[in-house]
C-alpha cells in the first residue's frame, strides 16, 4: 500500500516551495505593486520554512515510484542552501529598493530557483534531474537579467542563457545516451546495469553539462561575466546556494549513478579540478572589479570541492559537505560585503574603492577580513578546516598531485586575497561608504562569525565525525 | 592533567587582552574621536604593556611549576577536539625556554613602541597581543594541527604590523614575507595530513614513537624543511628576511628576529630530528653545507650593507646558520649549543634592533653613512651598543660566545670541515660588526643634524637594560639555561637514536 504520509514528507520542502511560489504569484496578481515590499519577507519565510521541513524529514525517503529519493546527504545540502537562499533574499531588498526594482517577481524567482535546487537534490531519475535543472536555470537566467534596463545586466542574462542552454543540451544528450545504453532513466537502475562504453560517453557529456552549472573549468567562461553584470544580490545568491546545491548534486550523481565507473571519472574530475584551481586563482590575480575577482575565486573554490569529489564517496563525501558548507556561507558574506560598497547613491565595484576601509568602517573591514582569510584557508579561521578536509580526502585517495595543486593554487590565490587586505588596511582611506543596511551588515558580521569562528571551534560537530559524516553515511553504498 | 590550566591561561591571556582593548576602544570611540591625543595613545599602550607583563608573570609561574629533572612533557592539558586532532598543550625545557623568551620580549617591544608608533595605536597593540598568543601557542602545542594553526596564524598579525606600520616599501616586504612563509607551510600541511592518516593521531608523543618508512621520511622531512628553512631562514630562502626586517617597525623587527625565526629551529628539533631520524641523517651533509654557506656568505653580504637594519638582518641569517649546524650535529653539545644560540640570539639581535631604533626615532634614517661620532653625544648609547656588538661577535663573557662555541664544537665532532667553515664566519662577524660600530659611533660628527641628538631616554633604558643584563648573565652562567634544556636535549637525541 502506498504510504502517502511518507511520500508527502519526502517531497515536503519542494511541495511547500511550489505552493508558496504559486500563492506568491496569486498575491502578486491580486495586490500588484503593493505586494512588492512584503514579498521579500514572504519569500524568506517560505525558504526558512522549506529548510525546516527538510530538517523534519532529515532521514529521507522515496516518492513517486522512485522518481524522487532523498537521504541525509542531500537533505544536509538542502537545509543549508534554503537557509542561504533565504538570507540572500533578506539582504536584497535594500539594494533593489535603491534601484527602484523592488518587484515581487524577484522573491518569486528565488523561490522557484530554490524549488529547482530542491528537485535536483532529491532527484533519483534522469527525468527529475533535468526538470529540476531547468527550473533552477530558467529562474537564474531571468534573475541575472533582472535589471532589464541595464545593458550589463541584460548582457549577463543573455550570455548565461545562451551558454546555459548549450550546457543543458549536452546534459540532455548525455542523459539520453545513458538511457539508450542502459535502458532505464532511474539512478538505481543505471547503477545496477553498470556503465558500458556507450553509457560512458553519456556520462562524460553529463559531466560536461553539470560542470557548466557549477562553473568548473574549462566550462567556467561565463562566470566572471555573469558575476560582473548581474545585480549584486543575485550574485550573492548564485555564489552561495545554487553553488552548493549543484556541487552536491554533481557528487551525488557520480557517487550513486556512476559509482562503478569511478576509475574512469576520477581522471576527468581530477583534470577539471586541477584546471579550475589554476584558472580560478591565476585569473583572479589580474582582476580589478571585485565581483569578477570573487567570480574567479569561486572557480578556484569549485576546484577544491572537486578534489573531494575525485577522492570518491568513501573519502570525499563528508569532506565535500564540510568544504562546501563553509565556502557557501563565506561566499554569501563576501557578496553581502560587496553590497555595502555604495557611494553617492551608486554601487562601486573597483577593488580600489575599498581603500582604507579599516579606518572608515572598522567593523565591516574586520568582518570582511575574517571572511577573506577564511576563504583563503588560513588558520585559525573555519575555512582552514574546509581545505584541511579536502587535503585529507585527496591524500586518502592517494591523489597526491592534486593535493600539491591545492597548495600551489592556495598560494597564488593569497596573491589577490592579500591585495584586498592590503587595500583595506594599508592604503589611505578613500571617501566613506554610505550607511549600510542593517540586514546587510548583520549578514556580513554573522557569516564572518560563523565561517571564521563557529566552524573552527565546533568543527567536530560539522566535519568528519560530525554532521557531515552522518549526512554522508546516507548515501547508498 | 587536571589542576590549573596554566598553559592555556598563559597562551590566551594576550588574546583576551586584545579583545578587551578592542571592546574598550569601540565603547569609547565616540567620545575620544577628536582627540586621538597622546594621552589616549599612551593609555592603550600601557594597557597592552600590562597585559603582556601579566602574560610574562604567567609564564614565570609555568617556569616554577615545571620540573626540569623530569623527562618528557609537563603541565599537559588535553581535550578532544576534532577526530584525531586534540587540543593538547604541554611544555618541556626547550619549549619553556622559548616561551619565556617570547613573553619577555613582547612587553619590551610594546614599551619600545612608546614613542615610535604614532598612528593607529589600538590596532597596533591588538595585532601585537594576538601575535603573542600565536607565538606562545606554537611552542606549547603538542598536536600537529594545533601547532600548524598557531604557526600559520602568526603570519596575519605580522603581515599587518609590517604592512601598516612599516617603512617605505612595507607592502612589498609584507607580501614577500607572507607568501614565502606560506608556500613552505602549506607543503608542511600536506605532510602533516599524511602523517595523521598514517599514524591515526596528531599527537606529538604518538608521532615521535611512530616509525615512518625511510622512503616516506625523506618526503616528509623535505616538506617540513620547506617550512622551517624559510622560517629560520636558511640560505638560499632567506631573501624575505632583510626586506621584512628593514621595513618592519622596530618592535616588529625585534619580534621577528627574536621569536619568529626561532620557530624554524624549534620545528627542526621537535619534528625533523625525532620524527624523521633516517631522513635527518641522510640530509646531514646537505644541511651542514647550507649552514656553512649561510654563515660565510651572509656574513660577507652583511659587511657590504649600507643600511643598519639590513646589516643586522643578514647577521641574523648567519647566526641562524650556527643553529642549523648545531642541530644537525646530532650530539648533545651541538643541540645544546643550538638551543642556547637561539635564546641568546633572541636577546642580542632584539637588542640590536632596539639600538638601531633609538637613533632611527631621532634621525629617521638607517643609513650608516648618516651617522658617525655618536659617542660624542650619546655615551651611554655607545656603551650599550658596544656591549651588543661584542655579544653579536661572540665575545667570551657574553651569551653569544657560549652558543657559537658549543655549536662549533658539536659540529666539529660531526664534520670538521663544517666547523672550520663556521669558524670563518665568526671572524667575518667581527669584521662587519666592528665596521658598523666604528662608522656609526666613533670618529668626529660629520652630519650636522647629529649635533643636538639626545642620549637614551628612560623608556629606552628600561627596554635595553634588561636585555644587556641577561646577555651578560647567560654569558657567565650558561648553566641557567642548560639546566632547563638538558633533559629535552637528551630526549630529542634518544628519540632520534631509538628511531634509527
Amino acid at each position: 500500500m502506498l504510504d502517502v504520509t511518507s511520500i508527502l514528507m519526502t517531497v515536503a520542502p519542494e511541495l511547500w516551495l511550489a505552493l508558496t511560489g504559486l500563492v506568491g504569484v496569486l498575491l502578486g496578481a491580486i495586490f500588484g505593486d503593493r505586494f512588492n515590499s512584503f514579498s521579500f519577507k514572504f519569500g524568506a519565510l517560505a525558504l526558512f520554512g522549506a529548510a525546516a521541513l527538510a530538517v523534519l524529514h532529515f532521514g529521507g525517503g522515496e516518492a513517486f515510484g522512485g522518481l524522487v529519493r532523498t537521504n541525509t546527504f542531500v537533505n544536509f545540502a538542502k537545509v543549508i542552501t534554503f537557509v542561504l537562499a533565504g538570507i540572500s533574499l533578506v539582504i536584497a531588498e535594500g539594494f533593489l529598493k535603491r534601484h527602484e526594482t523592488t518587484r515581487y517577481e524577484y522573491a518569486l524567482l528565488i523561490i522557484f530557483a530554490s524549488l529547482g535546487m530542491g528537485v535536483i537534490l532529491s532527484a533519483a531519475d534522469l527525468m527529475t534531474l533535468y526538470m529540476g535543472i531547468e527550473t533552477l536555470s530558467l529562474s537564474s537566467y531571468v534573475l541575472a537579467a533582472f535589471h532589464r534596463d541595464s545593458a550589463r545586466s541584460s548582457e549577463a542574462g543573455l550570455k548565461y542563457f545562451v551558454l546555459g542552454a548549450l550546457a543543458s543540451g549536452m546534459l540532455l544528450y548525455g542523459a539520453s545516451l545513458v538511457y539508450g545504453f542502459t535502458g532505464t532513466t532511474s539512478f538505481a537502475g543505471i547503477a545496477e546495469a553498470g556503465v558500458t562504453t556507450g553509457a560512458l560517453f553519456g556520462m562524460v557529456l553529463m559531466i560536461v553539462g553539470l560542470a557548466f552549472k557549477i562553473s568548473a573549468a574549462p566550462m567556467h567562461v561565463w562566470t566572471p561575466d555573469v558575476y560582473e553584470g548581474a545585480p549584486t544580490p543575485v550574485v550573492a545568491f548564485f555564489a552561495s546556494a545554487p553553488k552548493m546545491a549543484s556541487t552536491v548534486v554533481f557528487a551525488n550523481i557520480l557517487f550513486t549513478v556512476f559509482g562503478s565507473a569511478m576509475d574512469q571519472w576520477q581522471i576527468i574530475i581530477s583534470i577539471i579540478a586541477g584546471l579550475s584551481m589554476m584558472i580560478g586563482s591565476l585569473g583572479a590575480l589580474l582582476q580589478t572589479n571585485i565581483k569578477r575577482l570573487l567570480g574567479y575565486s569561486s572557480i578556484a573554490n569549485v576546484g577544491y570541492a572537486l578534489v573531494a569529489v575525485a577522492a570518491g564517496q568513501e573519502f570525499g563525501a563528508a569532506a565535500l559537505l564540510t568544504f562546501t558548507t563553509i565556502y557557501a556561507v563565506t561566499s554569501l558574506g563576501m557578496f553581502a560585503a560587496v553590497l555595502s560598497m555604495r557611494r553617492r547613491g551608486g554601487m562601486v565595484e573597483g577593488i580600489g574603492e575599498l581603500g582604507g576601509l579599516a579606518r572608515t568602517k572598522p567593523v565591516l573591514a574586520i568582518a570582511l577580513s575574517v571572511l577573506i582569510f577564511s576563504v583563503a584557508g588560513l588558520p585559525p579561521f573555519g575555512g582552514f578546516f574546509g581545505k584541511f578536509e579536502v587535503l585529507r580526502a585527496g591524500l586518502q585517495a592517494e591523489l597526491i598531485p592534486l593535493a600539491v595543486l591545492v597548495v600551489i593554487s592556495s598560494v597564488i590565490s593569497l596573491g589577490y586575497y592579500l591585495k584586498l587586505i592590503k587595500i583595506m588596511w594599508f592604503d589611505e582611506p578613500t571617501e566613506k561608504f554610505e550607511a549600510v543596511d542593517l540586514s546587510v551588515m548583520a549578514t556580513v558580521v554573522l557569516t564572518a562569525v560563523v565561517a571564521g569562528i563557529v566552524f573552527m571551534v565546533f568543527i567536530s560537530e560539522l566535519g568528519t565525525g560530525g554532521w557531515a559524516t552522518f549526512a554522508a553515511a546516507g548515501l547508498p553504498r | 592533567m587536571g589542576g590549573f590550566p596554566i598553559l592555556s591561561v598563559m597562551t590566551f591571556l594576550p588574546l583576551a587582552g586584545a579583545l578587551l582593548v578592542m571592546l574598550v576602544r569601540a565603547a569609547t570611540a565616540g567620545s575620544s574621536k577628536g582627540e586621538s591625543s597622546s594621552q589616549s595613545r599612551k593609555a592603550v599602550l600601557l594597557a597592552a604593556f600590562i597585559i603582556s607583563a601579566a602574560t610574562f608573570v604567567a609564564s614565570v609561574a609555568a617556569f616554577f611549576a615545571f620540573d626540569p629533572s623530569v623527562d618528557g612533557y609537563q603541565l599537559v592539558e588535553q581535550y578532544a577536539w576534532y577526530g584525531p586532532i586534540s587540543y593538547k598543550l604541554g611544555i618541556d625545557g626547550l619549549s619553556l625556554s622559548l616561551v619565556l623568551l617570547t613573553t619577555f620580549l613582547t612587553p619590551i617591544c610594546l614599551l619600545a613602541s612608546w614613542n615610535s608608533i604614532e598612528k593607529r595605536v589600538t590596532e597596533y597593540v591588538i595585532a601585537f597581543l594576538v601575535l603573542e598568543t600565536f607565538m606562545i601557542g606554537v611552542f606549547v602545542s603538542l598536536d600537529l594541527v594545533l601547532f600548524y594553526i598557531f604557526f600559520e596564524a602568526g603570519l596575519i598579525p605580522m603581515f599587518l604590523i609590517v604592512g601598516i606600520w612599516g617603512g617605505k616599501d612595507r607592502v612589498y616586504a609584507a607580501f614577500k614575507f607572507f607568501l614565502y612563509t606560506l608556500i613552505g607551510s602549506l607543503l608542511m600541511l600536506i605532510a602533516m595530513v599524511y602523517m595523521i592518516l598514517a599514524a591515526g593521531s596528531a599527537d606529538f608523543e604518538v608521532l615521535e614513537k611512530f616509525a615512518f618508512a625511510p622512503g616516506i621520511q625523506t618526503w616528509l622531512w623535505l616538506a617540513f624543511m620547506a617550512s622551517f628553512a624559510v622560517k629560520l631562514p636558511m640560505w638560499p630562502v632567506h631573501t624575505w628576511l632583510p626586506d621584512a626586517h628593514v621595513q618592519a617597525p622596530t618592535a616588529g623587527s625585534v619580534i621577528l628576529a627574536g621569536v619568529l625565526l626561532k620557530m624554524g629551529g624549534y620545528g627542526m628539533l621537535r619534528f625533523s630530528l625525532p620524527m624523521f631520524p633516517d631522513a635527518s641523517a641522510l640530509f646531514q651533509p646537505a644541511m651542514f653545507a647550507l649552514a656553512v654557506i649561510a654563515i660565510v656568505y651572509t656574513s660577507l653580504v652583511a659587511w657590504r650593507q649600507t643600511d643598519m637594519k639590513k646589516l643586522i638582518a643578514y647577521s641574523s641569517v648567519a647566526h641562524m646558520g650556527f643553529v642549523t649546524l648545531g642541530i644537525f650535529a646530532f650530539n648533545e653539545t651541538g643541540v645544546q649549543g643550538a638551543i642556547f644560540q637561539m635564546l641568546s640570539h633572541g636577546l642580542i639581535s632584539g637588542a640590536l634592533f632596539l639600538i638601531v631604533g633609538v637613533v632611527y626615532d631621532r634621525m629617521h634614517t638607517r643609513e650608516i653613512a648618516a651617522y658617525g661620532g655618536l659617542v660624542n653625544r650619546m655615551p651611554i648609547y655607545a656603551s650599550f651598543f658596544m656591549l651588543f656588538t661584542m655579544a653579536n661577535v661572540g665575545l667570551p663573557g657574553t651569551s653569544g660566545f657560549v652558543g657559537e662555541i658549543l655549536t662549533m664544537v658539536g659540529g666539529f665532532q660531526a664534520a670538521t670541515w663544517a666547523a672550520a667553515g663556521a669558524a670563518l664566519g665568526v671572524i667575518f662577524s667581527a669584521v662587519y660588526m666592528l665596521t658598523l660600530y666604528r662608522r656609526t659611533v666613533f670618529g668626529e660628527i660629520t652630519n650636522p643634524h647629529l649635533n643636538d641628538i639626545k642620549d637614551m631616554n628612560i623608556v629606552e633604558w628600561i627596554c635595553i637594560a634588561p636585555l644587556a643584563a641577561l646577555t651578560i648573565l647567560f654569558g657567565v652562567a650558561p648553566n641557567l639555561i642548560f639546566n632547563l634544556t638538558d633533559s629535552s636535549t637528551a630526549r630529542v637525541l634518544s628519540l632520534m637514536a631509538g628511531g634509527q
